[in-house]
């Protein structure tokens, strides 16, 4: 087994994810199946093979310090389930 | 049991870009919520980041002013979780090839010198701003911050007292300003800092159960902080209880640190390069061409102000404190070239009432500073007068001239209209005189002060001296 029921629930919290019980048991191996597939990477001898990130060449792409039009605010907040007008609007995070 | 304390400092350094990391929404602070953002920093699908080249400069730059080594690789990773005010559910920052390791910064305490170590320093993008309503269970998300270039600078364990992990702080703070890279503004934000501290008793290799501590926003606020959570880790071991790692918040209000409810549970971050990011390759050149380009730092500055200027060292080392603050002095001596006077009077005056990290807040220009030490020089007014005309123009930001000229100061330099009252006063104080003539010159003190009384500070000093010494003979 690549993964246990207790990790699944670990990374289903992190994700913010409430699995039942059920969804569980049927997620389980199917990401133990992923997992073992992925694996299979592990058997290349990979010895002297520089870590590589991305799989093209492609380095150094950057933009000027230039400031541009910023999204009308309706806009900004559009998709918002809950805004004023002004801000987006969430349940009290501290305090 | 006698304790040692030990701490290290995470500083984040807003980069004084036009825009934005990743994007080219404004970085302005003081926006009305939600207008700078756009869909790269909001987050939305298919939207892509391209990185801005100053930020990379700038990194550059902090790298060579702490003898950092520069990584020739660097790579954007996402650190990964969830708070309303980071819309993609990650931060882009840098784990692996962080564009500064091992660098180091020397601090000074009653003239002991001290290098603190640099772990790293990174770039990032900061998160929003939230509101928090004070009667409703709600907050407010501003997302005009999400994206804002951030350095964030990390020590080694090395500060050993709340004054080395100010003296550090202030020491960074003036680097980042001299470059010119952020402004420092820890009112505002734009330089934060954390601190872990931790206590173990003295002699013991292994670090004992830390703290981090958060929301201190101003230097005399790490220093309270600090010190109260080195009071309070004494305690609570002192007491054999034990320290339980955390993370608090400093309450500048009641001067505690208090738990911080509500984001503590494990984290557990899953950093991975960022796809959307192609690495970035720093080649000698560039390198070159920024060392090039920096600033002369504080170090050198200081070093020049005592060649040049032939000022002490403490002198030079207060003036180069801040790279406004140097530039203001080195701006009122283009006018009135007399280092050593204005340095006394920066220092005396001055710095009384701003700080060298505050000193262009104040309203007295270097033009109008110079011009004041100019009319002391030429004795158009007297050394104690050029005081109180200062006092005013802080108030006021009136020219000098002005002030003089409206209040009636200028100096009396009239022997004529000087000596007859300094006969007046000498006829009216027998006893005084005759102890002058005994030898008690102790007295002079007496008199000089009975002129300036009578001529409300306006005599000449030096004449005033000159007249008595000739008048009581």
């Amino acid at each position: 087994m690549k993964i246990t029921k207790q990790e699944v629930e670990r990374v289903a919290a992190l994700a913010r994810l409430e699995l039942s019980e059920e969804e569980i048991a049927q997620l389980t191996p199917q990401l133990d199946n992923i997992l073992s597939y992925v694996a299979k990477l592990d058997e290349l001898d990979t010895e002297g093979v520089p870590v590589t990130t991305h799989t093209h060449s492609q380095n150094n792409a950057f933009r000027e310090d230039v400031v541009r039009e910023s999204l009308p605010r309706e806009k900004a907040l559009a998709n918002a389930a809950k805004e004023n007008g002004e801000a987006y609007v969430v349940p009290k995070v501290v305090g | 049991m006698e304790f040692e304390t030990v701490i290290g400092l995470e500083i984040h350094a807003q980069m004084k870009t036009k825009s934005k990391i990743f994007c080219g929404c404004s970085t302005e602070f003081g926006a009305p919520p939600n207008t700078h953002t756009c869909p790269v920093c909001l987050g939305m699908p298919g939207s892509l980041p391209v990185l801005n080249k100053q930020v990379v400069e700038n990194g550059i730059k902090l790298a060579l002013a702490t003898d950092s080594a520069i990584n020739r690789e660097n790579r954007f990773a996402r650190k990964n979780y969830f708070y309303p005010d980071l819309p993609k559910g990650y931060q882009i920052s840098q784990f692996e090839l962080p564009i500064a390791e091992h660098g180091q910064l020397e601090i000074e305490i009653d003239g002991q010198k001290k290098t603190i170590g640099i772990t790293r320093a990174h770039m990032e993008e900061d998160a929003g701003k939230l509101i928090h309503d004070e009667l409703e269970p709600k907050s407010y998300v501003d997302l005009n911050r999400t994206g804002t270039p951030l350095l964030e600078i990390v020590s080694e364990p090395d500060l050993r007292s709340p004054e080395e992990a100010v003296a550090y702080l202030k020491k960074l703070h003036g680097i980042v300003r001299y470059l010119d890279i952020c402004d420092g503004n820890m009112q505002e934000g734009s330089f934060r800092c954390d601190a872990n501290i931790s206590l173990r008793p003295k002699g013991q290799e292994e670090l004992g159960t830390r703290t981090e501590l958060k929301n201190m926003n101003s230097f005399r606020n790490v220093q309270l902080a600090l010190e109260y959570e080195e009071r309070r880790q004494r305690d609570v071991l002192l007491d054999g209880g034990e320290v339980i790692q955390s993370t608090l918040l400093w309450n500048p209000d009641t001067n505690r640190t208090e738990s911080m409810r509500g984001k503590e549970e494990a984290h557990d971050y899953r950093y991975f390069p960022d796809p959307d990011l192609v690495p970035v390759h720093i080649d000698e050149d560039w390198i070159e061409r920024v060392r090039g380009d920096l600033p002369e730092l504080a170090g050198e500055r200081k070093q020049r102000f005592m060649d040049d200027m032939g000022l002490p060292e403490d002198v030079a080392a207060t003036l180069t404190s801040s790279r406004d603050l140097a530039d203001f002095f080195e701006q009122v001596c283009v006018d009135y070239d007399n280092p050593k006077k204005v340095s006394n009077f920066i220092s005396t005056e001055l710095l009384r009432e701003y700080s060298p990290e505050q000193i262009n807040d104040c309203p007295v220009t270097a033009t109008q500073l110079a011009a004041l030490l100019q009319m002391v020089e030429k004795n158009t007014i007297s050394g104690k007068i050029a005081k109180t005309v200062f006092a005013d123009m802080l108030q006021s930001g009136d020219d000098p001239e002005k002030i003089v000229k409206d209040k009636g100061l200028v100096q009396m330099s009239d022997e004529g209209e000087l000596v007859a009252i300094v006969r007046e006063i000498i006829a009216a104080n027998p006893d005084q005189a005759q102890q002058f003539r005994d030898g008690k010159t102790k007295v002079m003190g007496f008199f000089v002060g009975q002129l300036m009384q009578k001529t409300k500070g306006k005599a000449n000093p030096q004449l005033a001296n000159k007249l008595f010494a000739q008048e009581l003979k």
